[in-house]
């Protein structure tokens, strides 16, 4: 096959099959001889110590197996970042989803009882629930001052362009958790073998994540524990760092009863246990010319962490990045901050902070445009990036893209301005008002900063005795299609079909740590690791004259084979080799903050409905950048995804607390889009290569997350002349601005004009 | 009357599962979810909720869609009961499911089989339906991944293959 | 967290007598379950608190949807989707097939029944207040015989009715006297489909020179149980549709709502929507916006 024929292709899934015929093998679907179940006991306080565990009378608690923290032979943590939270509470407890207890038997229906007649007493302390009192250090529950992490990103003088500014426009953002309500709950099964080895099949976004923490866990070497991924019905970033969690529970009682053990969360425990997308608060200050031109300005970005630090602080930092957007801005300083609470620890979410900042930014963006009295256009075109300029970081687009056009391409695409001045024209007195708002955005691809330096990833290719070549990564599929996109890569590389290659399942005992399948990192990184590899093979075969410069599939199988009888496997493993013009100051938050970034301009129409209060979406376009598309279908199916799920966090998923606890954790009141809730969504690729990704492929899992929340606020306050600044935006909270007559309120109220 | 007496304890059940006859052992409060999946080893019939609210856990009664986690097994003894397995020979649900793979309306695939099912069943009572119908006839299904586009497509496509032919 | 089905017992009699008498040999002592759309979601919870229960489900003599001459009989065991198959009630009860259209999706539509929405009693039950602004009346069956009773007067208060124990549904009677009334329902729900609803409105009227002559307004979830808007009615009743009429008729009718706050919704945005929704009713009836 020639070069060019497979990259772009909407070829279909690699899996695609076994799930439409109900054949592929999700963890629960797996079972072992003697099987064990397992279950958690949990705190139900946010915060206290523990002073007696006692068994209830009416269970027979010979016939369970009861692991507790001093069950623990290694360290009891769940490794990632600190190693501060533990895999079972011992002695105290600070949120109201903490583990316990954890128990195990052969009859699933028995384990219910059995949780519920465990009693905890504890003597309770006093516990913070929200952003506010945690700054506010009436308790410290983490550390000496409740933050997991601060970064400071400086660029220029801000000090001094306050006296510059023909306005000062304030505004505070905020965004609420978000459950990933993935429609497969998480799960693992543990069994150890006669010598000892640990294996662990889980629902998992990153195998090398959950072998680490469970070395550490069970002090045991790197070779005696494995973990395979099992196919994982969605993740988003929830299977990220959780299922470390309950592959330790489960190893930990199998461990104990010596068989086998499955823990599958139903979902009330799934949502109320596992990790979710961490509240924010953006809080702006601009500085602006009369011509519009931002001068320079103040964000200040902070997140909720919940009890324990997990992935926040690389949640806020890719948050504080991403919190500037696709502007120029002379001078900036943004002060970014994850605090405690005592709260279940918040996570990893599509998108990773970028959504968070990202939606006061934009909003914020209308609101500046409002005070000088230009259109939401008309600010962000005047704004926007230019090659050669710098970000925040410093870092120099060296890319040749032109926003402007982008957005000239969006306004079109949407009928923008026709629309609008029907809109603006036809509204006055109506039942239904209509709006249309939209939002230009970034999204950084690969890990923040240094992060791929320090991974080091590695991945590769293997060629099994028949000839057939296999990639060989720990990359996991869980519906965003690595397994099929990576095929195409590779295949396309070692000039065969895609039918050709395989996809090895994601084992420890069998693929490299190619990284976490997280960032949009996987094609353009990962996808670039097996070109090399690819590369690698195809001159193993020339060099010994086995095959030639033209080859046809089955000439290559030919030499192969060849190959295998006279030197053994034929392998080859990449390492990733950082670029040396990316570099990163991890200390002052300056340089190449991300090796390329996908672009968008993505504009909302909605219709308020003023007897409900509700607002729907009626038609939506979604327009990127994303370097080369390497599966059209696959593609367009990450972005119809993404922007359904934000639409969900910005007019549909609440979730509600009390006392740190998921109130609402089941699918009746935790409300996500059905198919009769979403509009038709419209999405356009804009191709511009970049060259470090794969065929100048981009990331582009994450990126429709970012956009579409300011893009459909701003268009609500098209329609109502009402702004609003926090999601969720329920029609409780419209209803209640429009009866307070904040309709009637100055809408320039919030800014400050200035000096 | 049953033959299950003693409801409390496992009873043996006849239930049509597939086309085939197929006796099980289980109590009779069991969901007939946990029974296809444990008992019977059907596990391309999903569980995403355990509260109806879902659909992964679609099977046909008698041709008609329900969720199998709110079904005692005891209630679908004399019912047909039809998993995705059972419907593997069915061209037209081949049909959809070919369509279902070209268009992408399979990601990460738990939903995939009760979507399916809820497609063919919409598809039964109404071959030609309009965009609205498709997306009214698969509201009982959630689909995280998808935003639901592609399998809308999917569906309206398999229902013009499906007059085409 | 999921129950233990070993903890339960079910049996299916098989036939309406062999459930009564069962019924009647110990009477509360039994929790009928027929579509178990509302039973398993509390089993599954681990919140069901009967250890008891007897199928219903199928049971031909609560399966069946009869048209008399003055009314029309539907059999409690009939499904959501037997309502919205059905051609009378389609043309003359328009509202209840409506309703039956929002019951969760099509899966929940073909379990769920109309008895045990009624019985459910829950205030937020979608059909309730079709089956208030028609003024269904309920057959009720148990041992000793069947008796009639209002529906209007069934709901006692939070999920209490006038059921007595050992005692079913047996049908639902509407009389067929309806065809010069226009209706209007809607439901507001959290989202367009598979919702509870926050607020839910069935309305019926009837016009005669522009004067409204007959009105019927019943909602669900703004009180504990579906409501009929009496005092917004008898504003109403006698009166032309005119702009101040409508604004007036918000108002009662927030006022007449008995909303609470909870992790669905809040009471003022409850009672808000409510007037909202009788405003909208009237202002399309008045405008000629609704068919019969
Ligand atoms: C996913 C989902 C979505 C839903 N959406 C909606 C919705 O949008 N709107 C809505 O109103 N409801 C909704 N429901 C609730 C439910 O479907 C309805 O209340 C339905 O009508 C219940 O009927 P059933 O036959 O399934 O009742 P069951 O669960 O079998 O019984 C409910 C109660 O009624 C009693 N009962 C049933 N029949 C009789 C009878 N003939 N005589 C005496 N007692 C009886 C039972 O003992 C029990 O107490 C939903 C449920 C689910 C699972
Ligand atoms: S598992 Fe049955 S509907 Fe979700
Ligand atoms: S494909 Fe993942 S839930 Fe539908």
């Amino acid at each position: 096959m020639k070069n060019g024929d497979i990259i772009g292709t909407p070829v279909s899934r690699k899996e695609g099959r076994s799930k439409i015929t109900g054949q592929a093998r999700y963890v629960d679907d797996m079972a072992l001889p003697g099987m064990l179940y397992g279950a958690t006991v949990r705190s139900g306080i946010p915060r206290g110590k523990i002073n007696r565990i006692t068994f209830g009378p009416g269970i027979d608690w010979h016939e369970f197996a009861i692991v507790t923290a001093r069950d623990i032979p290694g360290k009891n943590c769940i490794s990632l970042i600190e190693d501060d939270q533990p895999c079972l509470a011992d002695g105290t407890v600070n949120h109201p989803e903490e583990p316990i207890l954890l128990l195990a038997h052969r009859d699933r229906g028995l384990l219910s009882q059995a949780v519920r007649a465990v009693s905890v007493e504890y003597d309770p302390l006093p516990a913070i629930f929200t952003l506010e009192e945690s700054e506010r250090l009436s308790e410290i529950i983490w550390g000496s001052d409740n933050t997991f992490k601060t970064i400071l990103i400086e660029k220029g003088d801000v000090d001094r362009v306050w006296e510059q500014a023909d306005h000062i426009v304030e505004g505070e953002y905020r965004t609420g958790a978000q459950e990933q309500l993935y429609i497969e709950t998480q799960g693992a099964i543990a069994a150890f073998d006669t010598d000892g080895r640990l294996t662990v099949w889980g629902s998992l976004q990153c195998p090398y994540y959950v072998h680490h923490a469970l070395k550490k866990l069970c002090g045991m070497p790197a070779d005696q524990v494995r973990v395979v991924q099992m196919e994982t019905g969605g993740a988003f970033g929830g299977k990220e760092e959780y299922p470390s969690m309950i592959a330790a529970h489960a190893a930990l009682l199998a461990l104990k009863s010596g068989k086998p053990v499955k823990i599958i969360y139903d979902r009330m425990e799934d949502m109320a246990a596992t990790t979710k997308r961490h509240p924010s608060r953006t809080r702006h200050r601009t500085a602006v010319a009369k011509d519009g031109k931002i001068l320079g300005g103040e964000i200040e970005f902070t997140i909720d962490g919940g009890a324990y630090e997990t992935l926040s602080p690389v949640v806020l930092s890719r948050g504080a990045i991403h919190a500037a957007g696709p502007y120029y801005w002379p001078s900036v300083r943004v002060r970014a901050k994850a605090v405690a609470t005592n709260a279940p620890p918040h996570g990893a979410f599509r998108g990773f902070g970028a959504p968070q900042s990202l939606f006061g930014l934009e909003r914020h963006m209308d609101r500046i445009a409002e005070v000088l009295g230009l259109s939401p256009i008309e600010i962000r075109r005047r704004n926007f990036l230019q090659p050669g300029q710098t970000m925040t970081t410093g870092q120099r687009v060296e890319e040749e893209i032109d926003l402007g056009k982008l957005l000239d391409k969006a306004v079109e695409l949407s009928d923008y301005q026709a629309k609008k001045q029907k809109f603006t024209g036809e509204n006055q007195g109506q039942d239904c008002r209509k709006g249309i708002g939209i939002a230009a955005f970034l999204h950084g691809a690969g890990f923040t900063g240094a992060g791929e330096r320090h991974l080091g990833s590695v991945a590769g290719l293997e060629v099994t005795a028949e000839g057939t070549p296999r990639v060989l990564v720990s990359s996991t599929e869980f519906g965003q299609g690595t397994e099929t996109v990576l095929c195409q890569i590779a295949a396309e590389a070692l000039g065969l079909k895609y039918e050709d290659v395989g996809f090895a399942q994601p084992d420890t005992a069998v693929v490299p740590n190619s990284g976490p399948t997280v960032a949009s990192r996987t094609v353009m990184v990962v996808g670039r690791l097996l070109e090399w590899a690819a590369r690698d093979i195809r001159r193993k075969l020339t060099s010994c004259g086995l095959l030639g410069e033209g080859y046809s599939p089955e000439e290559f199988r030919t030499a192969c084979r060849a190959y295998a009888a006279e030197h053994g496997p034929l392998r080859s493993l990449a390492q990733y080799q950082p670029p040396d013009d990316l570099v990163w100051d991890e200390e002052n938050y300056r340089g190449a903050a991300y090796a390329a970034y996908a672009w968008a301009v993505y504009v909302a129409q909605v219709t308020v409905d003023l007897a409900t209060y509700s607002v729907s979406v009626d038609d939506f376009v979604a327009l990127q950048e994303v370097g080369r598309v390497v599966n059209p279908v696959l593609a367009k199916g990450q972005i119809l995804g993404g922007v359904a799920q934000a639409i969900g966090f910005t007019l549909f998923e609440k979730v509600i607390w009390e006392k740190g606890r998921m109130q609402n954790s089941q699918m009746t009141n935790y409300i996500m889009p059905t198919s009769a809730d979403l509009p038709p969504i419209r999405v356009y690729f804009e191709e511009l290569a970049n060259d470090y990704g794969a065929h100048g492929a981009k990331g582009i899992g994450e990126l429709p997350m970012d956009g579409p929340a300011p893009a459909i606020l701003n268009a609500v306050q098209d329609a109502l002349g009402v702004p609003f600044d926090s999601i969720p935006l329920l029609p409780e909270d419209i209803s209640e601005a429009l009866s307070a007559g904040a309709a009637k309120r100055s809408l320039t109220s919030p800014a400050k004009v200035g000096p | 009357m049953s033959d299950c007496p003693q409801g409390r304890s496992k009873c043996e059940m006849a239930l049509r599962v597939n086309g085939e006859r197929i006796v099980v052992r289980a109590y009779p409060m069991d969901r007939l979810l946990d029974v296809l999946r444990g008992e019977l080893g059907l596990t391309g019939t999903k569980e995403g909720c355990g509260e109806g609210e879902c659909g992964a856990c679609s099977v046909l009664l008698d041709g008609t869609l329900v969720n199998s986690c709110l079904i005692p097994v005891l209630q679908a003894q004399d019912a047909e009961i039809r998993t995705i397995e059972g419907l593997r020979s069915d061209s037209r649900f081949q049909e959809l499911q070919e369509a279902f793979l070209e268009l992408g309306a399979a990601q990460c695939g738990i939903c995939t089989p009760g979507m399916l099912l809820a497609a063919f069943h919409l598809l039964t009572k109404k071959p030609q339906p309009t965009i609205e119908e498709i997306r009214e006839g698969l509201a009982g299904n959630l689909c995280r991944c998808t935003g639901y586009q592609q399998i809308v497509e999917a569906v309206a496509e398999a229902a013009w293959r499906g007059t085409a032919v | 967290m999921r129950a233990h089905p070993g903890d339960y017992e079910l049996v299916a009699p098989g036939t309406l007598p062999a459930v009564l008498s069962l019924l009647a040999q110990e009477p509360g002592g039994w929790l009928p379950i027929a579509g178990g759309t509302d039973v398993m979601v509390q089993y599954a919870a681990g919140e069901l608190p009967a250890r008891k229960l007897v199928s219903i489900w199928n049971l031909p003599e609560l399966r069946r949807i009869e048209v008399l001459p003055n009314e029309i009989q539907i059999g409690a065991g009939c499904t959501y989707t037997d309502l919205r198959e059905h051609e009378v009630v389609s043309r003359e009860f328009a509202l209840l097939p409506i309703a039956a259209s929002w019951t969760g999706g099509i899966a929940n539509q073909n379990r769920g029944t109309i008895g045990g929405n009624i019985v459910n009693a829950s205030p937020a039950g979608d059909s309730l207040p079709a089956l208030m602004a028609y003024e269904a009346e309920l057959i009720l069956v148990s041992i000793r015989g069947e008796r009639r009773v209002p529906y209007t007067s069934f709901h006692i208060d939070y999920r209490k009715t006038r059921l007595a124990p050992a005692e079913l549904v047996r049908a639902v009677c509407l009389e067929r006297r309806f065809s010069e009334y226009q209706g209007y329902a809607r439901k507001v729900g959290p989202r367009r489909a598979q919702a509870i609803s926050k607020v839910c409105l069935a309305a019926l009227a009837r016009l005669g020179d522009g004067v409204v002559e007959d009105i019927r307004i019943a909602m669900g979830s703004v009180a504990p149980v579906p409501l009929r808007l009496r005092e917004t009615e008898r504003i109403v009743r006698g009166q032309r549709i005119d702009p101040p009429l409508v604004q007036l008729a918000r108002r009662t009718a927030a006022a007449e709502t008995r909303p609470i706050d909870d992790i669905r919704s809040t009471a003022r945005y409850r009672a808000a929507v409510g007037g909202n929704l009788v405003a909208e009713f009237l202002g399309r009836l008045s405008a000629g916006k609704i068919k019969g």
